[in-house]
């Protein structure tokens, strides 16, 4: 068994486009939607039997003597390895595994003849599983979207162009409605092929470790054998899949395929990519984010020995040099002058008071809910309980710093990089160059993390690369420096809310959250309880900075809001926080039993040295369910030590329950590193903080040792798990030092700048 | 409105590059991994990058820059070295072993290697190198070390949060706790 991530060195050869039979522009979601209406009854699960052009191209470029694509997303060759290509990247969440166990179960393959390949960047490949899954999601008629032709959600995908990972989508889209029916379908059609060959029904078949055995001759044939003729079959659309008793891989705890590579230093990430001749860069842009390179004198980087360019791009300057070396002191030589775009005055504090006042002023740009909240809360009368949050800008701080190398010959834009979604990349950098897409070619690498903030919407360095690469002769590597990473980020957007509720006999009678940000998190926020009476009201509101998705997005500020602030009527109630919940929680639900058993795991109630408290939180995110407790004291200096972590969740079921732990467990250090000590501030327009010296990470010594993670295997549809670990516990974490210190935390992190 | 560096920024960068007016480069000789090297760089360049672009050994990572996160860690003379903040000048005559070195000459893994790969620690992987040096180098002096000296020793940044894991690891390389548990269900 071997995972290639990166088989793309020597790179695609350019093969003509599909033709697409639509617009360039215009192709809306909603449009599209509109009219798929009409196509209600078609009644067949098409998804990845697309169409032919795509099919074709699929061919050309992954196969060779010998071997046989099936829809387009697997291959066979002759001795017997298959490979699956997929449209998701594995940054170390373990997806390629996943998606290789839920393939290769399906299929009956020996597991140690399966390879797992980054799909090519190509059309072809773009994941229609993905947005056939998410519009059924989002739209809530699953029914409807399912019932489309395939060819038809093919060629929306493609005119959007995306190839994403994120929104722990991966293993409950792209696995459970691609990968295991594709695996299901070839196992077929690899069955049906034998049975013709060997004289015999279908029936008195069995498949295993990729042979097809007629148990009563003794006579069996390899897939390799088998595979050219089943290429030729039509496969079926509906095929039969395992049962979970079936199951071989699936649900097992299956070693990851990339890690062996990540022990020995043998991995290759997009800042170690290197092509014969290659220069390295590295870049300041304006530290005003909007601001403008005004001007600047090449003359003290030119006299650095090593420095060979100095690039000006509109608002930003590079260095190019022989080395990273050489172009940062070149880079630091430089005095350039940038204009602030008119963002000078923006400041930290000055957000959160502009935030407190378009509150106040009570205008909301979007507002949804059930039952009467401004009639119970004027029924309740001076009864109404508030608390207000706030919390900051959160940078990703993936390890990795940028790095995207770009070589501009012949007309043709080559880049190598890591990146969430390599078609968008392709989309971004033509865009930015002036080329068509057709032009550009990328080359997915291994990355250093990712957490949100490789998405093309967010990675400016792909404009950046582009317009370098066409001012030189040769390849060239950009790396941005980790305070270019810090200054630039795309950070989870500092919000605030004033949460409000009343109580009526114990129970919240009504709840409202007016929280104000730039995007409408309607359908994030999450709210799991029965309450009579609730309403989200969102007042719009849009910094100088570019709002990224930060690992779970809006879950992460929602989710500390609520689980705090029922933590806080529970107190006013006088009740247990753990049992608190649970009555407000639908008696038998999956919620309640999470939470049951999550109070179990931590030995609730029982109890605790002085100075140490548990705190409880549970959230629904990315269809999953995962409820945490943490146990916390406080330090001589005063900053909070977590003791033990715990998590139940509720996924459905997990396909590798040896990663989903780390997943969970990484989510949970994630958030209480944010929680605990981090945050971008801004004064007179620019960050702050430079480094990981002021921007604080949470290291070995303040993670809980010890976090234990639990699953409940239900049949529930299958959940998200790179998210959903991170909301519960920066609340989990806040109500644990509220019990130990009596102090509630509403203000995120809880270490402040002063301390940094 | 129009201004320079933000003041942080500057003093950031100054901080890091302490102007040393040795431009020309100079050959400097040690050893990497048990090879005899011969460089020719300027003497402020850092390790890191001679051995990241020179020597090509790019298992070592770059990641803040000023040895702050560990992604860089090696071994000089058997010392645990952030070796984004070294000049090369300094290693001259030294003996480095990057994450490259720690396989014997037949391929087998050093037993902190395989305990990586037993308790399945990387994510993204990108720290790894600078963590697994890190964790020789304490256990080389520690022999058995104590939950009390992990915490102290190891101060690598890993953003995925892999720690607890890297705390597994350590303690089954030395013997202080059952193999980790990756069953190897379905391992070729």
């Amino acid at each position: 068994m071997a995972d290639n991530p990166n088989p793309n060195i020597e790179e695609i050869k350019a093969a003509p486009a599909p033709e697409t039979p639509v617009k360039k522009k215009g192709v809306k979601r909603r449009i599209f939607l509109a009219g798929s209406a009409l196509l209600v009854g078609g009644g067949v699960f098409g998804l990845y039997w697309s169409d032919n052009s795509a099919r074709t191209r699929a061919r050309q470029l992954t196969t060779g003597e010998g071997e046989h694509n099936f829809l387009t997303w697997m291959k066979i060759a002759e001795d017997d390895t298959v490979t699956l290509f997929s449209p998701h990247i594995d940054f170390g969440q373990g997806t390629h595994t996943a998606l290789g166990q839920m393939l290769a179960d399906e299929l009956d393959a020996d597991w140690s003849k399966v390879k797992v390949e980054q799909a090519p960047s190509d059309v072809a490949f773009s994941n229609t599983a993905l947005v056939q899954s998410f519009l059924g999601e989002m739209t809530g008629y699953p029914g409807v979207i399912n019932a489309l032709p395939a060819a038809l959600i093919g060629m929306l995908t493609r005119s959007q162009k995306i190839q994403i990972t994120g929104g722990s989508s991966a293993v409950r889209f792209t696995g459970q409605g691609g990968m295991r029916v594709i695996g299901a379908a070839v196992r077929a059609a690899l069955v049906a092929e034998a049975a013709d060959r060997l004289g015999v029904s279908e029936g008195e078949l069995t498949t295993a470790d990729s042979t097809v055995t007629h148990a009563a001759s003794g006579r069996s044939l390899r897939y390799g054998e088998l595979a050219a003729g089943a290429a030729e079959r039509s496969l079926s659309r509906d095929p039969v899949l395992k049962t979970r008793s079936q199951w071989k891989l699936i649900n097992k705890p299956v070693t990851r395929l990339d890690i062996p590579a990540k022990v020995d230093g043998s991995a290759v990430y997009g800042i170690d990519f290197t092509l014969p001749d290659m220069r390295v860069a590295t870049i300041a842009a304006a530290p005003v984010r909007g601001g403008k390179l005004e001007s600047v004198d090449e003359a003290p980087a030119m006299a650095v020995p090593g420095v060979e360019k100095v690039v000006k791009l509109d608002d930003a300057v590079i260095v190019v040099a022989k080395g990273y070396w050489q172009a940062a002191k070149g880079l630091a030589a430089l005095s350039p002058r940038f204009t602030d775009g008119g963002n000078g005055a923006m400041s930290t504090p000055a957000i959160y008071a502009a935030q407190d006042k378009l509150r106040e002023a009570g205008k909301p740009d979007n507002q949804a809910g059930e039952g009467d909240v401004d009639s119970a809360f004027k029924a309740a009368g001076d009864n109404v309980i508030t608390a207000d949050f706030r919390v900051p800008f959160l940078h990703h701080a993936m390890m990795e710093p940028f790095a995207l190398t770009a070589h501009f010959k012949d007309g043709k834009l080559h880049l190598w990089g890591g990146l969430q979604d390599p078609i968008g990349a392709r989309d971004r950098a033509a865009k930015a160059a002036g080329m068509d897409i057709d032009d550009v070619l990328f080359n997915p690498m291994i990355m250093g993390g990712g957490f949100g903030r490789r998405f093309p919407g967010v990675t400016e360095i792909l404009d950046q690369a582009a317009l370098l690469a066409k001012q030189v002769p040769y390849p060239v590597k950009l790396v941005w420096s980790r305070e270019e990473e810090v200054r630039h980020g795309t950070y989870r957007p500092q919000s605030s809310a004033r949460l409000s509720a009343t109580l009526k006999d114990g129970r919240i009678a009504a709840w409202r959250n007016d929280y104000v940000q730039g995007d409408n998190a309607e359908g994030e926020v999450g709210f799991i309880y029965d309450v009579p009476a609730t309403s989200r009201r969102h007042f719009a509101y849009t910094t100088n900075q570019i709002d990224g998705p930060w690992r779970s997005v809006n879950s992460t500020q929602h989710g500390f809001y609520n689980e705090s602030f029922i933590d806080e009527l529970a107190h006013a109630a006088g009740e247990d926080p753990y049992q608190f919940r649970r009555k407000h929680l639908p008696e038998g639900s999956r919620h309640q039993k999470v939470l049951d058993e999550v109070a179990k795991h931590a030995g609730w109630g029982t109890p605790l040295p002085e100075g140490v408290g548990r705190g409880i939180a549970i959230v629904e995110s990315f269809g999953t369910i995962v409820a945490e407790v943490i146990e916390a004291g406080v330090k001589e200096d005063g900053s909070p030590k977590v003791l033990k972590a715990w998590a139940v969740v509720d996924c459905g079921t997990t396909v590798n329950p040896l990663n989903a732990e780390a997943q969970i467990a990484g989510g949970i250090i994630m958030s209480l590193s944010a929680t605990i000590g981090e945050a971008i501030t801004l004064a007179n327009g620019a960050v702050v903080e430079s480094n990981f010296t002021d921007y604080n990470l949470l290291r070995l010594a303040d993670a809980p040792p010890v976090i234990d993670v639990h699953f409940i295997e239900s049949d529930a549809p299958m959940g998200g798990i790179g998210e959903p670990g991170v909301p519960p516990a920066s609340a989990a974490l806040a109500n644990a030092l509220f019990a130990a210190t009596g102090k509630r935390i509403r203000t995120l992190p809880i270490l402040t700048q002063a301390k940094a | 409105m129009s201004f320079s560096w933000p003041r942080g920024h500057r003093v950031a960068m100054n901080n890091r590059f302490k102007p040393t007016g040795e431009f020309a480069s100079v050959a400097i000789a040690f050893s990497v991994n048990g090879k005899q090297v011969s460089v020719e760089a300027e003497a402020d360049t850092p390790l890191l990058w001679v051995l990241r672009e020179d020597l090509e050994l790019t298992g070592t990572k770059f990641g803040c820059g000023i040895a702050a996160c560990g992604a860089c860690s090696v071994h000089v003379d058997g010392q645990l070295t952030r070796s984004c903040s070294v000049p090369v000048s300094d290693i001259a005559g030294k003996a480095v072993t990057t994450i490259e070195g720690l396989k014997a000459e037949d391929g087998t893994l050093h037993a902190v290697q395989q305990a990586w790969v037993d308790a399945q620690v990387p994510q993204c992987g990108y720290c790894q190198s600078g963590q697994i040096m890190a964790a020789v180098a304490l256990i080389e002096r520690t022999g058995t070390p104590s939950d009390a000296q992990i915490d102290e020793a190891m101060t690598n940044i890993c953003r995925c949060g892999t720690y607890p894991r890297i705390r597994q690891a350590i303690l089954a390389a030395t013997g202080q706790a059952a193999k980790a548990s990756a069953t190897t269900q379905g391992e070729a």
